[in-house]
C-alpha cells in the first residue's frame, strides 16, 4: 500500500489548486476528480480510484467537504453507487466499465434495478421476463413486467435481471443486461403506495432491444451476477444503521420524549428505554460491522443488521404515534408525490409508522434473511424443495 | 444531524470492537485449558459434590495461565491486561460453564483494590496466590450503594492502626466459598472496605442451595472478625461502585459466551436429530427461531464489545456501555438457553443433559449486577429519558 491518508489529503489538495469548486462548473468538476482517481479511491486506477483501502475514502471526502466541493449527492445515485458500480466492475468488461462506471459515479446516469416482478418476489428465480436473442446474436428483444423499481423515472440505466432459456432449472437460464431505460419499448409507470407517495415503479418491456454488448456476464449466468448486486444491497441497507447515538428513528421519538412531558405514561417509559437500548445496541452493532468491513474481514453480520434495522424501525415509529396521543390521529399529506430517496425525517410519525412497514418487505422480506441466515450462517439443512432440477417452464405458477 | 445529549457520544466509532489477535490467543489458550479439564459432564458431577468450585482448574487457569492478574499491573506482578482481555476470558468461562471464582475474584475484587491501590493486595491476587470476594449479594445493582449489613465494633484491641472488628451478615454473596480473603463493606466510623481472613475464627459462610449450582452463592457471618481497612469514605464507595460496574461488564461478556455455546449446542443438535425422516432443522419454524438467536448473539457481541472497550479506555460513555451491554447480554443468554432447551426437545428437560446447566447459569446471571429491567431503567438518568411524573402515572 503506497499511499497513505496523508498523501491522499495532499493530492487532493493539489487538485484543488488548479480547480475552484466555487467557479468550475459541477458536472466539469466532479469528471474531473473521477479523472485524478479521487472519486472513490479503493476502485482500480483508470476507473475513478487508486486500488486503496476502501477506509481511506473518508479522507477524501473530508478533504472536498472542507473545501466546499459540490458532491455527486450520492442519496440520489444509490443504487448506482451501491449495487450497479461494484455488480459491473466485478462481472463487466473492460469496455463496460469504462463506458459506464464515470458518469454512474458523477450522477449524469442515474441507474435503477429491474429484478422482482409481480409473480417473483422472494422466489427472485422463478422470474418471468423473456429474453430473446436475435438470430445474428447481436441484440435480444426483452419483453416483461418488473415491479419495485425505484428511480426509474429519472434513471438513464438499468440493471436487468431476464429469463433466457424457459428450458433450462429456474437458477440456470438467467441473464444479466444493463437496459437502456429510454429506449423503445419500455415504459416506466409510478407504483403508489400504502404512505401515499409513489417511490417506486412499475417498468413495462415490450420487445425491447438490448445490444449483446451491454450483457453483463455470460449467457446464463445471470443469477450468479445477481446474487452478487444482492449482497452490495444487503450491505448498504443494513449500513443505513445510525452512525450516531439517536442518529436514527429513535431520536425523533426521543426527542418527542423530552420535548413533551405531559405525553409521559410509565408503560410508554418502559417501552422507550427498552427502544432506546435496543437502538442504541444496533448501532453498536453497525460500528462493528463497518469496523470488520474496514478490517477486511466482512462477517454475515450484514443479514442481521438489516432485520433488526426493519423491527426496531416499525417498533419505535409505532411507540411515536401511541406517545403522540391524539395528534397521532392525523396524517400530513396522502397526495401522491414522487420523492427522490426514502426520507423518514421531516415528516410525522405516521408516515414512518407506514413506510416503516416495507422496511422488513423490500431487499430480501425478513422471513426470506431468516432463512439465509439459517442456512448459510448456521449451516441448517434446506427446506425440502419442489423445483430443484425441473425446466423453468415446467414449475406450477 | 441527531441532536445527542452528551458530547462523547460518538465514541463507538473510535474504540476497536473487534478482537485483536493477543485477544484471540489467549481466547484459545483459554478454550484448551477448558476443553481438556472442564467439560460439561465433569461440571455436572461436580455440581453435587461438597466442592462446587473446583480449585484444581482455577489454580491453573488463574495462577498458570496468568488469568487472575489480567487487570493486575505488571509492577504489582499481574499481566498488565485490560478489560478487554478479561471480558474475552469470561466469555470462555461462560461457554463452558466453568465452576471458577474468575469473575468474583480477578474482576470484581481486584478492581476494587485496583480503586483502593493496595499494593500488597495487588501482589497477591495478581500472582493467582491468593483468591479474594467482595462481599456484597450477587443481586448488587451497579450504581446503587448496596446495603451494607455489617457493622464495625470496637477497634482490635491487638491489632495496628486500621485494623477493626465486624459483625453483621451478608446473604447471596458469588465466589466467596473458595475464597482466602473477602472484602467487606462496613458500616460505622470510618465506613470502609475492610479486609477479612475467610479463615478468620469469626468468619462463618454457609452455602446457598443456588438455581445455579456451577456458581454456588454463599451467606457470610461476621461475627466479631478481624478486619483491616483497605480503602474509607468516598474511597472506599468508589472501590466498590467501581467493582459493580466491571462485575456487571465481565459477566455480560460470560453471558454472550453462554448465549454463543447455546446457539452452537442447538445447531448441531437439530442437524442431526430426525423426525418425520426429515433433520428437524430443516424446519422452518426452528430455523427462524435459531436464526433471531443468532441476530441476538449479534448485537449481544457489540454491546459486550463496547462495554469491555470503555472500560479499557476509561470513556466516559462507560455506564451507559455498561447498562445496555448487561441488558442485551442477559436478555440473549436467557433467550439462548430457552430454546436450547424447548428446541432439544425431551432430552433438554433432562438432568443428563446440559441444556440446564446454561439455563440457570444464564437466568441466574441476568439477575446477578443488576437484572436487565434495573439495567435499562439506569437510562433513564444517564440518557436524558426521564420518567413519567407522578400526576401522569397510574
Amino acid at each position: 500500500m503506497g499511499v497513505g491518508a496523508d498523501e491522499l489529503r495532499g493530492q487532493v489538495r493539489e487538485f484543488l489548486a488548479t480547480r475552484d469548486p466555487a467557479t468550475m462548473d459541477r458536472l466539469e468538476f466532479l469528471r474531473a476528480r473521477f479523472d485524478a482517481g479521487l472519486a472513490w479511491v479503493h476502485y482500480p486506477a483508470g476507473l475513478g480510484g487508486q486500488g486503496l483501502s476502501r477506509s481511506l475514502q473518508q479522507v477524501v471526502d473530508a478533504e472536498f467537504a472542507t473545501a466546499g466541493a459540490p458532491t455527486n449527492n450520492p442519496r440520489r445515485i444509490g443504487i448506482g453507487l451501491g449495487m450497479a458500480a461494484p455488480t459491473i466492475l466485478a462481472f463487466g468488461t473492460d469496455e463496460q466499465r469504462r463506458r459506464w462506471l464515470r458518469p454512474l459515479w458523477t450522477g449524469e446516469e442515474v441507474w435503477c434495478q429491474l429484478f422482482s416482478e409481480p409473480g417473483a418476489g422472494s422466489d427472485l428465480a422463478s422470474l418471468a421476463t423473456r429474453a430473446v436473442r436475435s438470430t445474428d446474436g447481436g441484440s435480444w428483444a426483452v419483453t416483461g413486467q418488473k415491479v419495485w423499481t425505484s428511480a426509474a423515472h429519472r434513471a438513464r440505466r438499468a440493471l436487468l435481471l431476464a429469463r433466457s432459456d424457459p428450458d433450462l432449472p429456474k437458477h440456470q437460464g438467467m441473464t444479466y443486461f444493463s437496459l437502456d431505460i429510454t429506449a423503445p419499448g419500455v415504459e416506466v409507470r409510478p407504483l403508489r403506495q400504502l404512505t401515499g407517495e409513489a417511490e417506486f415503479n412499475e417498468v413495462f418491456l415490450t420487445d425491447a432491444t438490448i445490444p449483446d454488448a451491454d450483457r453483463i456476464g455470460a449467457v446464463g449466468e445471470g443469477w450468479r451476477v445477481a446474487t452478487g448486486t444482492l449482497m452490495n444491497e444487503r450491505v448498504s441497507i443494513g449500513g443505513g444503521i445510525a452512525v450516531l447515538r439517536e442518529g436514527g428513528m429513535i431520536g425523533s421519538a426521543a426527542r418527542t420524549w423530552r420535548e413533551r412531558p405531559e405525553l409521559r405514561t410509565p408503560g410508554l417509559h418502559d417501552t422507550l428505554l427498552r427502544l432506546w437500548a435496543a437502538a442504541e445496541v444496533a448501532r453498536l452493532a453497525g460500528v462493528r460491522l463497518r469496523q470488520q468491513l474496514a478490517a477486511g474481514h466482512p462477517g454475515p453480520e450484514g443479514s442481521a443488521a438489516k432485520l433488526v434495522f426493519a423491527r426496531l424501525n416499525q417498533e419505535i415509529s409505532g411507540f411515536e404515534v401511541e406517545l403522540t396521543g391524539a395528534d397521532g390521529l392525523r396524517y400530513g399529506d396522502w397526495t401522491m408525490r414522487r420523492p427522490d430517496a426514502t426520507d423518514f425525517y421531516g415528516r410525522d410519525a405516521g408516515y414512518r409508522y407506514l413506510r416503516a412497514r416495507g422496511n422488513s418487505i423490500e431487499g430480501g422480506t425478513s422471513e426470506i434473511l431468516r432463512n439465509i441466515i439459517a442456512e448459510r450462517v448456521l449451516g441448517l439443512p434446506p427446506e425440502t424443495r419442489a423445483d430443484v432440477g425441473v425446466p423453468w417452464k415446467d414449475l406450477p405458477r | 444531524m441527531s441532536q445527542t445529549a452528551e458530547p462523547d457520544v460518538a465514541a463507538g466509532h473510535i474504540l476497536d470492537l473487534l478482537y485483536s489477535e493477543h485477544e484471540t490467543d489467549l481466547r484459545a489458550a483459554v478454550r484448551a485449558l477448558l476443553e481438556d479439564r472442564c467439560t460439561w459432564p465433569d461440571v455436572l458431577a461436580r455440581t453435587e459434590t461438597i466442592e462446587p468450585y473446583d480449585t484444581g482448574l482455577w489454580r491453573v487457569l488463574g495462577a498458570d495461565l496468568g488469568c487472575a492478574g489480567l487487570l493486575v499491573p505488571e509492577e504489582h506482578g499481574g499481566a498488565g491486561a485490560s478489560y478487554r482481555e478479561a471480558a474475552v476470558v469470561a466469555e470462555e468461562l461462560g461457554r463452558a460453564v466453568a465452576p471458577v471464582p474468575y469473575l468474583g475474584s480477578a474482576v470484581v475484587a481486584t478492581t476494587a483494590v485496583l480503586s483502593a491501590a493496595d499494593a500488597n493486595l495487588l501482589a497477591v491476587l495478581g500472582d493467582g496466590s491468593v483468591t479474594a470476594a467482595l462481599a456484597v449479594p450477587f443481586a448488587s445493582a451497579p450504581g446503587a450503594r448496596p446495603a451494607v449489613t455489617v457493622r464495625l465494633g470496637a477497634p482490635d484491641p491487638a491489632g495496628t492502626s486500621g485494623a477493626y472488628r465486624l459483625t453483621g451478615s451478608v446473604s447471596c454473596v458469588a465466589d466467596a466459598l473458595p475464597a482466602d480473603v473477602l472484602l467487606v463493606p462496613a458500616d460505622g466510623v470510618p465506613f470502609g472496605l475492610y479486609e477479612v481472613s475467610a479463615g478468620d475464627a469469626g468468619v462463618f459462610r454457609a452455602p446457598v442451595t443456588s438455581l445455579d449450582s456451577t456458581r454456588q452463592l454463599a451467606d457470610i457471618g461476621f461475627d466479631n472478625a478481624s478486619g483491616q481497612l483497605v480503602a474509607s469514605g468516598e474511597a472506599a464507595e468508589r472501590a466498590i461502585a467501581a467493582a459493580l460496574t466491571a462485575g456487571a461488564a465481565v459477566l455480560a461478556a460470560e453471558q454472550l459466551g453462554v448465549a454463543e455455546r447455546c446457539l452452537d449446542m442447538t445447531v448441531a443438535y437439530v442437524k442431526e436429530r430426525h423426525q418425520f425422516a426429515r433433520p428437524v432443522g430443516s424446519f422452518q419454524a426452528l430455523k427462524h427461531r435459531l436464526a433471531d438467536i443468532w441476530v441476538l448473539v449479534t448485537q449481544a457481541r457489540a454491546a459486550s464489545r463496547y462495554a469491555a472497550a470503555c472500560l479499557a479506555a476509561g470513556d466516559p460513555d462507560s455506564p451507559v456501555a455498561v447498562a445496555l451491554a448487561k441488558a442485551a447480554c442477559s436478555d440473549a443468554a436467557v433467550s439462548a438457553a430457552q430454546e436450547c432447551v424447548q428446541l432439544h426437545g425431551g432430552i433438554g428437560f433432562t438432568w443428563e443433559h446440559p441444556a440446564h446447566l446454561y439455563l440457570k447459569r444464564a437466568k441466574s446471571s441476568s439477575i446477578g449486577f443488576g437484572t436487565p429491567d434495573w439495567h435499562r431503567g439506569s437510562l433513564a438518568g444517564l440518557a436524558d429519558l426521564p420518567a413519567a411524573t407522578a400526576s401522569r402515572a397510574r
